[in-house]
């Protein structure tokens, strides 16, 4: 499994080839890239940062829970840190197996879970200011239960 | 005993800081930690949306409010995160 955290850019034609194998019937690919606006609004770039060591540990076990669950052969996944400008690849999760269906399946699973659980965040530069992007909510096994010390 | 705090995303520029160390008694858990952090929260803006969706990882391990700390832990805490693209 190729699991990776870059600060440069991603070589996606790369590592899709070298993913491949002779018992491979299929390979899912997800190239995640920056575009051009959020709601409207025009995106001149991203600001990625990262747990990083939490990050890394966290991809190579949705990783290997993607493998484990859907019996897939194998799968790729790399996140770049940094800035990226519209459409470069922030995110390259590759999955090879013997039939279509499980790639499919673990491909999309891997996007959606890494995007709720992976310590990694966005800063949207916008012509009119920064924000920084909203992020999903955690999953009930890891958000905090509601404290009342809040309002 | 002592622990480092890391803030992320939009939490380090509500705190104002990357990391500090904070100091906690003998068998503080991550609850008490939280307490602390809050109270210091009402003296700067701080959405309380944001807070209220916080989780926290002990050692680069997801923790609950009941996880013991120990002198020395990396105590992370972070936002929702929004990795890859939308």
């Amino acid at each position: 499994m190729l699991i990776e955290i870059v600060d440069g850019p991603i070589a996606a034609e790369a590592i899709v080839a070298g993913m491949k194998a002779g018992s491979d019937g299929a390979v899912c690919v997800f190239d995640g890239i920056v575009r051009d606006n959020t709601r409207g609004r025009q995106t001149l770039y991203l600001d990625y940062e990262a747990y990083r060591e939490m990050a890394l540990e966290q991809m190579r076990r949705l990783a290997a829970e993607a493998v484990e669950k859907f019996g897939v052969r194998d799968v790729a996944v790399v996140h770049r840190l940094g800035r990226l400008m519209v459409g470069e690849t922030s995110v390259l999760i590759v999955v090879a197996s013997a039939h279509r269906g499980a790639a499919f399946d673990a491909c999309r699973w891997l996007i959606d879970t890494l995007k709720k659980t992976v310590p990694i965040w966005k800063k949207e530069m916008f012509a009119d200011g920064a924000v920084w992007a909203d992020g999903e909510p955690f999953p009930e096994d890891i958000a905090l239960p509601p404290r009342g010390t809040v309002q | 005993m002592r622990v480092t705090v890391l803030y992320f995303g939009v939490l380090r520029d509500m705190f104002g800081a990357r990391d500090e160390v904070v100091e906690l008694a003998e068998g503080a858990a991550v609850e008490d930690l939280l307490r602390i952090l809050d109270g210091r929260t009402s003296n700067v803006t701080m959405e309380a949306r944001i807070w209220q969706s916080v989780a926290v990882a002990v050692n680069r391990e997801y923790a609950t409010p009941v996880v013991v700390l120990h002198e020395g832990d990396e105590v992370a805490l972070l936002p929702p995160v929004s990795g890859g693209c939308d």
